[in-house]
């Protein structure tokens, strides 16, 4: 067995960049920080290519030839309860072991990118800070070895994608978006909290190799029916799948997502693509044992994933801003991961889904921040966000042209790159499970290819838009990243993911579906050949299909009105309803009370004090008067 | 003489240094000299108290000093500390420490400034230290009285109204408190043999049920009225809008503290059936407290009002966990007293750099302060992050234990409670965002405010501190965590024995 | 002298004037009069000393010296009001008792 304990500074190196770059960013020069930062993750990206070389190929199988979980570094960081503590620690696991490649690689490429993309900016330290203390708490929210340590850094997480969106913080806009983000992952987070505190009471807990092993404490306790006719642990993982799908912008909760490309591009690819929006899944994907076990809460992911995937395909067909129809892509691609957990059975071959859900996890982490970083460059030449601004950029840009069609080509799942192999296995999985659900997936793969398409034509083909100086070619350190994550995006599909990343551990073989590839191929044909006809040429073609449908294109347009329901809830109620009720009763009521007190207290003595009038006769007549009617008193009783 | 002694004898020493010192910057040096003084001994303290303990000194009580000094009653000066009483005494130094290089500017009679601010320290230090009740009510109100003072001449605003509000308030609390301490002493020995108002040795006899039940209230609601408890909290608002910025932060970091220690060290402690018998009414009223606190600063646009706002929240969890009843909870509600000492104070600090440097309070004149002022601006952040809960800073230590703890109550209301609480996290990273959103970023509102200058040595010394704290407590939180807990034994005991039911 | 003078008689002219005097007291506005009614008060309380002690305690002398003692007091008493009288009538040029309640509340 090799010596893992290593891999903890795949964490520490990263966290000691922050610290450094953090405090002491702004008295060195620019690039320093940025050489510095890309360094660390460069070290990182090393140690996790050899973590994971060692892991999957020479000591990860146990003596039954699954993959077993290795508690890799582990100290106590705090003491809860006698049975309940927080520990920091590093679990390997196959989907963890994932995890560091996806991470390490992308941030890896995301540091070197921007490098390029963000010179010349006030405050590139800050950036690269930011940048390093996301990958750090990203790093250590996926070798959690408890589900607390998930949570603090699922916060940790949280709160960089804070500071990156917000980056331009003279601008309006993306402060708003930065607040809106928080606050709303916050509140999913609040149901993670919850139930990380019902997990934890019922099976007294918060380590994962307990809680996933096969005689795991949440198989047998909280099993009796508490609210609703379902059991504490299926509210629990309910609650959980709150937070996953927070943070992984799920409908109803992707209202966040959207606003949250106000950020530098590179922080897009890196945190709203590729790493932290994914977290969701890898939790579920985590406690799935505890979720297969509870039909209910696994009903929950699957729908919530259909539904969020072909929603945020519709509204992606409808936006104009480039990276917004990223955002609504990647809430889509993470709404069939979710599906596939769904679907999935546990063990071996049953756990189709699941192995097709961290594939897709893998290839779309690929693919994604190509396209993201893609759209950086392209932004970066011609200063604008908005496709209508956009136009035959293939002359211009050849390098950036093709690593884009690349990324195009393999989410709309065209053999044999990357996306098709992962989405052929989340449809195949879907089948397995109901007609009905993969009948919907494969119309969000039509769709996906269609508005991928639409965006690709729009940008690089299309009318020769006159721009005010020629957009010309980024530099290298930003089209080697392109360059390489296109190599991903071509041969992420085919690593076995099967015999390396499986629900119980087991490998397993899978083989391509018939049945199941062709319509998905063909569904993703026929989106680009609509895309094709419709936005190859500037016509208008896409104005009429989009008034004959009238009000549900201007619905979809709107994003179906999500965010003005939502504007409405806080503002409306929550600020003028509650909050300015219970100023106004604080001001009023309690602290009236209080000043009534006092008010009568002073009122009181001001009556009293009128009997003092300065006019001495009056006192001499009251003081005699006294005296004598206690004479009087005194006599009376002493003679009775 | 034990160490403890120090905690008042450098105070005496420094106002007299004071007393005779020549102009202000004598006066500053010498309160900064015998601050750090203070600040090392408690330091000292902390790495003593921990010592004895690796060395296997079990003793309920360390470092004890025990003097009588009025005979007939029994008062007796009886010093010594447990894991809590330590964790408050750092704390308190750190904040006296901050505060006096928060009051570097003050320029109308300084000497007096002074003077009150360290003497209502030394009450503060007193209070932690003391064992006898009758020397705890003598410190109590010696921290009390001072505030007039500070607020009525240094304050800004209604101050004359705010400090008599507030002193009133509280004095009404050492009403019901005084009143409760009779009590206890009259019942103190049950068992027949002299009367005492010796902590320890009251917690040893059991006290009367129907005395209990009778007494709990009065000592709840006197100590709770200066851990504003809702409703009783409405001179915080006031009182921290009024006060000069090193007094909001003694007040809000370390006096309102005392409210949490005497209710966890007087009432829950002396009184566990009583505390039993009313828990539920109080744990009611803190839970309101909690949401209420959090959506009344929602609405409030002066910068101090919302942070009186969102310690009403913050401390009304301190009571909240106290009320739970289990070891678990009530170490989060120790480590929730320091976590917010240390946190408010940083932010009336910051408040009051900025106020200095912009003479507004109000979130709606100011904006885009974090191109004038990273320095303040950052402190801020870190500030509000650490206010709702971030990862890394004490506030989410204390607050995911509060939580996990209460969540261990069998009883679904508590439960219940817990969760309600739990979603007050959310309203405050609404309203902290929303002022880092307004105030720090976006554009420079009011054209005057582009040339005002950053942070001075002393802001810096002041800030650096605090955030020392909060991170250093944030990032390794399990030696703080352990020496409260070492402290906790008897009150679990004791509260065990009179309901054992509630513990898991 | 007055041999065979009851003590009633001498208590009844003691309470005659002592009302009197109270009397003056509260109704006089004017403060030389209000000080005359006080030496009543005090003659009345004098006539009382005098007479028990002739009458109850021939062979003392206490009575006697308290009376001495209270008019020495009256004597001082006097001078002391009608200096402040003095002195307020400096102020106000009146000393009616009505005009002067600055001392109140």
């Amino acid at each position: 067995m090799i010596d893992f304990s290593y891999t903890v500074l795949i964490l520490l190196i990263p966290l000691v960049v922050f610290v450094v770059v953090g405090l002491f960013g702004n008295r060195f020069k620019p690039i320093v920080s940025g050489l510095v930062g890309t360094t660390g993750l460069f070290i990182g990206w090393v140690l996790s290519i050899f973590t994971a070389y060692n892991y999957f190929f020479v000591s990860g199988k146990g003596a039954e030839g699954a993959f077993v979980k290795v508690l890799a570094f582990s100290m106590r960081w705090l003491n809860l309860t006698d049975k309940l503590h927080i520990d920091m620690g590093v679990l390997l696991d196959p989907i963890s072991v994932m995890m560091l490649i996806v991470i390490t690689t992308v941030s890896f490429m995301v540091h070197l990118y921007s490098i390029g993309y963000m010179a010349g900016e006030k405050g590139f330290s800050r950036f690269f800070a930011t940048l390093s203390l996301f990958s750090f708490s990203m790093l250590g929210l996926v070798v959690a070895t408890n589900i607390f340590q998930m949570y603090i850094f699922w916060e940790l997480v949280g709160v960089s994608s804070y500071l990156l969106i917000g980056f331009y913080y003279t601008k309006d806009s993306a402060v708003a978006a930065s607040k809106k983000a928080f606050i709303v992952t916050r509140f999913a987070d609040l149901g993670f909290l919850i139930g990380i505190l019902m997990l934890s009471y019922a099976t007294g807990t918060f380590d994962f190799i307990k809680l996933t092993a096969p005689d795991s404490p949440a198989l047998t306790s909280g099993q009796g029916v508490w609210f609703l006719g379902l059991s504490t642990m299926t509210w629990s993982m309910i609650f959980i799948f709150m937070g996953g799908a927070g943070k992984s912008a799920m409908f109803p909760l992707h209202i966040w997502l959207p606003d949250a490309m106000e950020g530098p591009t590179p922080v897009s690819a890196l945190i709203h693509a590729a790493t932290m929006v994914v977290a969701g899944v890898y939790l579920v994907a985590r406690l799935f044992p505890i979720y297969h076990m509870n039909a209910v809460a696994l009903d929950v992911v699957m729908y919530v994933g259909a539904f969020s995937s072909i929603f945020a395909a519709v509204v992606a067909c409808t936006q104009y801003d480039i990276k917004r129809v990223l955002a609504y892509s990647t809430m889509s691609q993470i709404g069939m991961m979710m599906f596939a957990l769904g679907v999935s059975g546990y063990g071996g071959e049953e756990g189709l889904g699941f192995m097709a859900s961290m594939f897709h996890l893998f290839t779309h982490a690929f693919f994604k921040a190509l396209l993201f970083l893609g759209a950086g460059a392209i932004i970066h030449a011609v200063h604008s966000n908005v496709m209508q601004d956009m136009g035959g950029l293939r002359k211009h840009m050849p390098i950036t042209h093709a690593t884009f069609l690349i990324a195009c080509l393999a989410i709309a799942g065209i053999p044999p790159l990357s996306g098709f192999f992962s989405k052929d296995e989340i449809l195949a999985a879907g089948h397995m499970k109901s007609m009905f659900l993969f009948i919907v997936e494969l119309t969000v793969s039509g769709l996906t290819a269609f508005y991928m398409f639409r965006l690709y034509y729009n940008i690089f083909w299309g009318k020769n838009t006159h721009y005010h100086h020629t957009p010309h070619e980024a530099p290298l350190t930003m089209t080697l990243p392109l360059m390489i994550l296109a190599l991903g995006a071509l041969f992420a599909g085919l690593v076995p993911f099967a015999s390396l990343v499986t629900s119980d551990g087991m490998p397993f073989e899978t083989h391509i579906e018939l049945g199941v590839a062709i319509p998905a191929v063909l569904a993703g044909l026929i989106g680009i050949t609509i895309a094709t006809l419709m936005y190859r040429k500037e016509t208008n073609v896409p104005e009429r299909i989009f008034n004959t449908l009238g009000g549900f294109s201007k619905a979809a347009f709107n994003k179906f009105y999500i965010d003005e329901v939502y504007l409405f809830i806080t503002k409306k109620i929550l600020f003028n309803y509650v909050s300015r009720p219970v100023a106004w009763f604080d001001r009023h009521i309690v602290d009236g009370a209080m000043n009534g007190m006092a008010y009568v207290t002073n009122e009181a003595s001001d009556r009293v004090k009128k009997l003092q009038s300065g006019q001495v006769q009056q006192y001499a007549l009251v003081f005699v008067s006294g005296a004598l009617l206690l004479a009087l008193l005194f006599i009376y009783l002493w003679t009775n | 003489m034990s160490i403890l002694t120090l905690f008042i004898i450098i105070p005496v020493l420094t106002i007299i240094g004071i007393l005779f010192s020549k102009n202000h910057m004598q006066v500053k040096w010498v309160s900064v000299i015998g601050m750090s003084l203070q600040l090392i001994s408690a330091l000292a303290l902390i790495f003593l108290y921990l010592a004895e303990r690796r060395a296997g000194n079990m003793a309920e009580i360390l470092f004890v000093q025990d003097n009588l000094w009025y005979e007939s009653l029994n008062i007796h000066f009886y010093i010594g500390v447990d894991g809590v009483s330590v964790a408050m005494i750092g704390l308190t130094a750190l904040v006296v420490f901050a505060g006096i290089f928060a009051s570097w500017d003050i320029v109308d009679l300084p000497r007096e400034f002074f003077t009150s601010l360290i003497l209502l320290a030394s009450g503060v230090f007193g209070f932690f230290i003391s064992l006898d009740l009758f020397t705890m009510f003598l410190f109590y109100e010696l921290a009390v009285i001072p505030m007039y003072l500070l607020i009525g001449i240094w304050g800004s605003g209604p101050r004359h109204y705010s400090a008599m509000k507030l002193t009133l308030m509280l004095m009404g609390g050492s009403a019901f408190i005084l009143l409760g301490l009779l009590g206890i002493y009259f019942n103190s020995a049950p068992s027949g043999g002299p009367l005492t108002f010796d902590l320890i040795k009251i917690s040893k006899e059991h006290i009367p049920i129907a005395a209990q039940n009778f007494l709990f209230p009065f000592l709840f609601v006197g100590f709770g009225v200066l851990g504003a408890m809702f409703p009783f909290h409405t001179w915080s608002p006031d009182g921290h809008a009024s006060a000069p910025t090193a007094v909001s932060m003694l007040h809000a970091g370390v006096l309102m503290k005392l409210g949490g220690y005497g209710c966890y060290r007087v009432a829950v402690f002396l009184l566990p059936e009583g505390a039993h018998y009313w828990g539920w009414l109080f744990l009611i009223l803190a839970t309101i407290g909690v949401i209420y606190g959090a959506f009344g600063a929602i609405w409030q646009k002066d910068l101090k009002y919302i942070n009186a706002y969102s310690s009403v929240s913050h401390c009304a969890l301190v009571l909240f966990a106290i009320l739970m009843f289990n070891q678990t909870a009530i170490n989060g509600a120790i480590m929730q007293m320091i976590s917010h000492g240390i946190m408010t104070a940083l932010f009336f600090a910051l408040i009051g750099m900025i106020y200095g440097r912009t003479h507004t309070r109000y979130i709606n004149e100011m904006g885009g302060l974090m191109k004038v002022m990273p320095f303040l601006a950052v402190a801020y952040v870190i500030a509000g992050l650490a206010s709702l809960g971030l990862p890394g800073f004490s506030g989410f230590v204390a607050e995911m234990t509060i939580f996990v703890g209460s969540f261990q109550h069998p009883d679904t209301f508590h439960r219940v409670c817990t969760i309600i609480a739990a979603s007050s996290i959310v309203v405050t990273a609404v309203y902290v965002l929303r002022v880092v959103g307004v105030l720090l970023l976006g554009k420079i509102k009011n054209e005057a405010f582009e040339t005002l200058p950053d942070a001075k040595w002393h802001d810096r010394m002041s800030v650096v501190a605090l955030i020392a704290g909060i991170t250093i407590i944030g990032s390794a939180p399990l030696w703080l965590s352990d020496m409260i807990n070492g402290g906790l034994g008897p009150i679990v005991q004791k509260l065990l024995a009179a309901a054992p039911a509630i513990m898991p | 002298m007055f041999e065979g003078v009851p003590l009633t008689w001498f208590l009844i002219t003691g309470t005659i004037m002592f009302f009197v005097g109270i009397y003056g007291f509260l109704v006089r506005k004017n403060l030389i009069t209000m000080l005359m009614s006080i030496e009543l008060i005090l003659n009345s309380v004098n006539i009382n000393f005098v007479a028990f002690n002739k009458i109850l305690y021939p062979g003392h002398l206490e009575g006697m010296f308290f009376t001495i003692f209270i008019i020495a007091v009256a004597a001082a008493e006097a001078s002391v009001a009608i200096a402040i009288i003095i002195n307020i009538y400096r102020r106000l040029v009146n000393i009616d008792v009505e005009k002067m309640n600055e001392m109140k509340y």
